[in-house]
């Protein structure tokens, strides 16, 4: 599965997301979009602008600040035949929304006996940066991943954006979409026709042979600079983007995993539990070939997110943090290295600005 | 009689009774819902049946007087305690009852059991065992209705303690807020599970709760199956003309343990002082000796063999294949 790199339009991630529910909105009339503040003058940073004034308030609402509630009405419009878009500005807005997207989204196929479907999107974008904090800036993707019924996506760029959000809202079954709130003035090349992408498949980024390395959202794009750091020490890492967490594409890691015999799991969230031991856990299982296999995981501190720059800085894996680990684990007897952190800057968070 | 608020309405004066072919159904319905239940409690100690069963006996005019007005196109939603309205609805007492034994041939094919009953060719909405949950689910299919323009009424039934969910606040106020198709009817036992409402509410005043939101709510408090059917009826109408949801609290009482097939007013957690009136005033007995004696004793016999029919299909049906443990977690699997 490859990116587009030619003969497309540059469009940022924000829009790339705006674009694919237009698109769907116009094919399907059961699709409507709906969550706190979707209608309002910021759109949820742009990313539901013109919707309301294109589709309408019947199909694009505001709602009150009722996450478990208005969970509970997506579903039941899911079952009864529509296609429900639901929008929390935060992931962690999605603690509210727990026992409707656990306890019924999950498990109505199955303990209703296939009587019904719940086609449902829930889009939630992570924070990150100008002091977001504890509340503001948590990667919970993994509690999804852990329970049988939802599907897990996490695009990492404009291209992946579009398309599986195309594809999230023609999948039958409820769909937890991360977002990540640096990525949303990324550009990558997107077609501007609807076009989808397959969950379960990851992407290889870029070659390598000397290490894997697997990142999750954002961390993708950090670890491809941390890739760049490495490369001019002789060191060709293989990047890897698993693009749906569920489902997960071990195939491919593993696959790489065997070539390489080291694989490094960068996660934007923690590690405890994580999506990272996932990955980890099935690699453990099924890359043995007779050779042992190196394994790291990286990911949050195991603390709250402070929101004091020096100290939000060490909580979160960056690409020197990244290309340090990597460094070590294939070059275990090698002299301390550390590039230089100004050439490890990344664009997209030079950029952002607050407040948010 | 009822009463919207403070202002109470004798019902039966204004509203027109039954006539005897109404009445005939509404006593098969109450009986079927009974014997069917008395049937299980008689069946529960074999363990032949694997599965929680929380039964309705002694609620049954809620769902009945209800779910007896209502289109077969309207979608209702029951609670756990959903034998009643399962049946009300008219869901299959044989996918039902197969469905408490864990049979193949159950109404969700022994993945849910009791607590997950559904029925969506009759529009039987799925239950949850999770106190509330199914609330703001209803809203949805209210949503639906309402967006392809359609007459169809949702109804919702939900018990006492689910009225102190934080989701429940939330429902009333969505479904004020957007005018949906939606009768909310709590059915108030005054106890969840075992705890009694005097120790979980800081007042009495749930309809006046209720009504601040914009919603009317009418309260029915003697458990007169065709008092609660005419108001109802008056009710439902007025969702169905697009004025927005409407409330009902039905009082009512719960005859045996929260779970399981027996009684427990040796349990101490409430009197047996209590049920007497209420088993005084069985809607079940009531509505029977309404009908002519020949009457009842055919519709009596027609009950009796449609649940032997029943268990007997329970009992024959196969279990599930082992294969299919691992059907349905996705929809496309």
């Amino acid at each position: 599965m490859s990116i587009p790199t030619s003969n497309e339009r540059l469009l940022t991630y924000v829009d790339a997301l705006r674009e694919g529910v237009a698109q769907e909105m116009r094919r399907d009339p059961s699709v409507f979009l709906f969550g706190l503040d979707t209608d309002d003058h910021k759109a949820i940073q742009g990313s539901t602008r013109g919707l309301v004034e294109e589709f309408g308030p019947e199909r694009v609402f505001g709602t009150p600040l009722s996450e478990d509630a208005m969970t509970g009405v997506a579903i039941g419009a899911a079952m009864a035949g529509m296609r429900p878009i639901h929008v929390h500005i935060r992931m962690d807005f999605l603690m509210l929304a727990m026992n409707q997207l656990i306890n019924i989204a999950a498990k109505s196929r199955y303990m209703y006996g296939g009587q019904v479907k719940v086609p449902m999107v829930v889009r939630s974008m992570i924070g990150k940066s100008w002091g977001q904090g504890a509340q503001h800036s948590q990667g919970l993707h993994a509690m999804f991943m852990h329970v049988p019924g939802l599907k897990v996506v996490a695009p990492s760029n404009a291209y992946d954006a579009k398309g599986c959000l195309i594809t999230a809202i023609r999948d039958d079954n409820p769909v937890i979409f991360v977002e990540h709130r640096l990525l949303y003035f990324t550009k990558a090349y997107v077609p501007e026709e609807p076009f989808e992408i397959q969950f379960g498949q990851s992407r290889i980024c870029t070659r390598g042979d000397d290490i894997t390395i697997v990142g999750i959202s954002n961390m993708v794009i950090e670890s491809l600079r941390a890739r760049e750091l490495l490369s001019e020490n002789g060191i060709e890492a293989e990047v890897i983007d698993p693009v749906s967490l569920t489902p997960l594409d071990t195939d491919t890691i593993v696959k790489s995993v065997r070539r390489t015999g080291k694989l490094l799991v960068v996660d934007n969230g923690w590690t405890s539990c994580g999506a990272s031991a996932e990955i980890a856990a099935c690699v453990a299982e099924h890359a043995w070939n007779g050779e042992p296999v190196q394994i790291r995981r990286m990911g949050f501190a195991p603390t709250t997110c402070p929101t004091t720059p020096p100290l939000e800085q060490a909580f979160y894996p960056d690409p020197v943090k990244i290309a340090q680990t990597a460094y070590v684990m294939v070059r275990p007897n090698a002299a301390p290295w550390r590039p230089d952190p100004e050439r490890a800057k990344l664009t997209y968070q030079m950029k952002f600005r607050g407040p948010f | 009689m009822g009463t919207r608020l403070t202002r109470r309405v004798a019902m039966s004066s204004v509203l027109p009774a039954p006539n005897p072919a109404d009445l005939e159904r509404i006593y098969r319905t109450l009986r079927l819902i009974r014997r069917v239940e008395e049937e299980i409690a008689r069946i529960y100690p074999t363990d032949k049946i694997k599965s929680p069963v929380h039964l309705s006996i002694g609620q049954e005019a809620v769902s009945v007087g209800i779910c007896d007005v209502l289109r077969s196109d309207d979608a209702v939603s029951p609670t756990y305690r959903g034998h009643a309205a399962f049946l009300a609805k008219g869901g299959s007492v044989r996918a039902m009852m197969a469905e408490l034994y864990g049979k193949a041939t159950g109404i969700t094919g022994g993945k849910g059991g009791s607590m997950h009953l559904i029925d969506m060719s009759h529009n039987l909405i799925g239950t949850s065992a999770v106190v509330g949950t199914t609330i703001p689910v209803a809203l949805g299919f209210a949503l639906a209705f309402k967006r392809a323009q359609t007459d169809r009424v949702v109804v919702t039934f939900f018990g006492d303690g689910a009225t102190e969910e934080g989701v429940f606040a939330e429902s009333l106020n969505f479904a004020s807020l957007h005018k949906l198709p939606v009768l909310f009817v709590c059915e108030n036992n005054y106890y969840a599970i075992h705890t009694p409402i005097t120790k979980r509410w800081a007042t009495q005043r749930l309809c006046e709760r209720v009504d601040t939101y914009g919603i009317p709510a009418y309260q029915i408090d003697n458990g007169d199956v065709i008092a609660l059917r005419a108001l109802a009826a008056d009710v439902i109408a007025r969702v169905r003309r697009g004025a927005g949801p409407i409330f009902l609290e039905c009082r009512t009482y719960r005859w045996r343990e929260h779970v399981g097939p027996n009684e427990d007013f040796d349990a101490g957690y409430r009197p047996r002082t209590e049920f007497v009136p209420w088993l005084e005033n069985d809607q079940v007995e009531r509505i029977g000796t309404m009908l002519a004696q020949q009457c009842r004793k055919e519709i009596d016999a027609g009950v009796e063999q449609e649940i032997a029919d029943a268990v007997e299909f329970a009992e024959s049906s196969p279990f599930p294949e082992i294969e299919t443990l691992y059907t349905d977690v996705y929809t496309d699997q």
